[in-house]
């Protein structure tokens, strides 16, 4: 039933838009991209997505309609094409992208951290491995001075408490991301929990939201969660080191999910599908995550898909500030490069591309002005 | 000029007949069509689970398996414990505004009572997570914890981790939502209550107390079951307060300070990312959730409609 609601709902949506953009290229021809952008998903992007959205508007008069549906609502909707790109955390698997005829591409990273509440323990004072974050995840370390911790953090005073542990209670990104991770360092959590966007867990509560995340551990002495690292920055809870891949404690920073994406291997990831979790590097952080921008590469309205790649080709090139400001990671200019490549593969109904970056040189020449 | 308007009847009236038919024939057209879309929505889950559905307590969206047990235990449990806590203070603040208290200040707290019911719910949720469960947390938990042995019965119906996302938090601020309804509907009955019972009663010799305990009380008292049951039937889908405050673990809850979670809370936190099984088992949620809603319902109607006043 809710398909044929979706679509419903779709069609409706469909209608008003045609009927906006026949109006606007009717009264003006020579407007470049005529009517909004809409967009839907990812709860993680919408605060950088409304940011950039304020800013596009001021310099170009269209504005940007983004619902924050969480990531697997906005593939849905794109799906159904009830809006022009979808939003998502999680990578579309190659398979399901040539089903429906949909391209991928990244558009801005950011980190997950570990956040802990214990008594005279701050931010980058604890240690914590892969494996034994997985441990703790599944009832395994019970208490904040059993010895698989002592014995990574030697100055450390740790207390006697118990450890209540934390886990978003809606699905989510974040909670894909981080599973994801724990199945790929320990093969006890892959065998016995699994990776998903919500899971089985098998012990803790479930806080709804970043903010419902925070909030628990911020009141529960001897607690540890996970969260957006914006979110932790926001919120002064203190974070966690993470032995990443080479061996080495890292902190978690801009720099480090830079670090992680530094090592990614974009070219050779098919569909873009790439989650950056446990990269090589000696100061990459382990769970670094993306979002995705999801668009069909069939276009029925050219308008709406040039708009779209307009702004998406803006926010490579002039957005990077305001991404670090708001402590989200921008891509390399590299990949933004490789992306704005790919773009062509998105065509209307002529089969012409919808959208033709400007030139190569000016684009690296801006990306890596904004990246200074 | 009524003579006219006989033989040539006002257009208007059938009219208005017909709208107000079709407002109604529209309304139970949606009440069916909401029964066959859940049954619909949910039927991928309902025909792979069967039964077991209803009774298993696992709920694994990594190995889609679910099972709605949980939430509908978590539900029951909220929404008695929530009345338990309701159901006397609203009895009291009900029989005080309408037997012992002032003209001048029982219409001011009214409508005080009132307002509460006006409080959008998340509202209460944001209240219960930020103010509420930690306070909780602080000033009844860590005592009992501290104070309790963990092996002792009481000790293991309050163990759990105390930062107040519970149950019985749940079930607290559950009751304050659930209260202005019905003392508002208590307070009602009471004033529906011939004024020659009471006189009369008080004519006997009989005390206050015993003019409420023993004439007006059993005087409304299958009124005020509905009013129960109806009290029952809005905790019951009370949505995003729980969510906030419950601690979302889809296990059996094995203390009253243990998480857990409900029907409606589930489908709110997994709705948005849910796809195929995990998204039909939802709806299915959704559907145990409607009939169990409809029962409570349908018994509270036929229990106010037995006593008219």
């Amino acid at each position: 039933m809710f398909k044929p609601f979706a679509l419903a709902l779709g069609a409706l949506l469909l209608l008003t838009a045609c009927s906006d953009k026949g109006a606007a290229t009717a009264e003006g021809k020579d407007a470049p991209a005529a009517g909004d952008i809409t967009g839907a998903g990812s709860t993680f992007f919408a605060p950088l997505g409304a940011k950039w959205a304020e800013t596009y508007k001021e310099t170009t008069g269209i504005r940007l309609n983004y619902q924050s549906i969480g990531s697997g609502g906005g593939v849905r909707q794109i799906k159904v094409k009830t809006v022009d790109f979808g939003a998502t955390d999680k990578p579309v698997k190659p398979a399901d992208l040539d089903e429906s005829g949909l391209l991928q591409f990244p558009i801005v990273m950011g980190g997950i951290v570990p956040i802990v509440n214990l008594p005279d323990i701050k931010s980058g004072q604890l240690n914590l491995t892969g494996p034994l974050l997985a441990d703790i995840y599944m009832g395994k370390v019970k208490r904040w001075d059993d010895a698989p911790i002592r014995a990574l953090n030697p100055g450390l005073k740790l207390p006697h408490l118990p450890i209540t542990v934390i886990h978003r209670a809606d699905g989510s990104g974040t909670t894909f991301l981080f599973s994801n991770y724990l199945a790929k360092v320990s093969p006890t959590w892959k065998a016995e929990v699994g990776a998903s966007d919500a899971l089985e867990w098998p012990v803790g509560l479930g806080g709804k939201g970043n903010e419902g995340v925070s909030a628990f551990v911020k009141q529960t002495l001897g607690s540890i969660g996970y969260v957006e690292f914006a979110v932790a920055a926001r919120t002064g809870t203190a974070v966690v080191n993470m032995q990443n891949h080479d061996g080495h404690m890292i902190a978690p920073s801009i720099e480090a999910f830079a670090a992680a994406a530094a090592g990614a291997d974009w070219a050779h990831a098919p569909g873009n599908q790439l989650l950056l979790l446990d990269q090589p590097g000696a100061q990459a952080w382990p769970i670094t995550g993306t979002v995705f921008i999801v668009m069909h590469k069939k276009q029925d309205k050219p308008a709406s898909g040039r708009a779209a790649l307009t702004f998406f080709d803006w926010a490579y090139t002039n957005g990077d500030a305001l991404a670090t400001k708001m402590h989200y990671v921008p891509l390399p200019p590299e990949v933004k490069q490789m992306m704005r490549a790919q773009w062509s593969q998105i065509t209307g109904p002529d089969g012409k591309p919808v959208y033709t970056p400007a030139t190569a040189a000016t684009a690296v020449a801006a990306s890596a002005a904004s990246a200074q | 000029m009524s003579l006219q308007s006989a033989r040539h009847p006002d257009p208007v009236d059938p009219i208005f007949r017909g709208l107000a038919f079709a407002a109604a024939t529209t309304l139970l057209l949606t009440l069916g069509g909401l029964i066959v879309a859940l049954m619909i929505g949910g039927w991928p889950a309902i025909s792979k689970f069967g039964f077991g559905f209803l009774t298993s307590s696992t709920w694994n969206p990594v190995t889609e398996v679910y099972g709605a047990a949980g939430p509908i235990v978590g539900t029951l449990i909220t929404a008695v414990l929530s009345l338990a806590i309701a159901l006397p203070i609203a009895v009291c603040v009900s029989v005080f505004l309408t037997q012992y208290c002032p003209k001048a200040i029982a219409q001011p707290v009214s409508t005080a009572i009132e307002l509460l019911a006006g409080i959008p719910s998340i509202v209460y949720g944001m209240w219960g997570l930020f103010v509420f469960a930690p306070w909780f947390a602080r000033t009844v938990q860590l005592p009992i914890l501290t104070s309790l042995d963990p092996e002792s019965f009481w000790g293991k119906l309050l163990a759990g981790v105390p930062n107040g996302a519970n149950i019985f938090t749940a079930s607290i601020v559950l009751a304050i939502m659930i209260l202005p309804y019905m003392s508002a509907v208590f307070r009602e009955l009471f004033r529906s209550i011939p004024p020659q019972v009471r006189e009369a009663a008080f004519g006997l010799g009989c005390t206050s107390y015993e003019v409420v305990g023993s004439v007006l009380i059993p005087y409304v008292k299958k009124g005020m079951i509905g009013v129960v049951m109806l009290g029952f039937g809005r905790a019951l889908g009370e949505t995003m307060a729980v969510t906030f405050i419950i601690g979302n673990s889809h296990r059996f809850p094995d203390s009253l300070f243990a998480s857990g979670s409900t029907l409606a809370s589930t489908i709110a936190n997994e709705f948005n990312e849910a796809s195929g099984v995990h998204l039909a088992s939802l709806i299915a949620l959704g559907l145990v959730l409607f009939l169990i809603t409809f029962t409570v319902l349908a018994i509270a109607r036929a229990l106010l409609s037995s006593q008219r006043y």
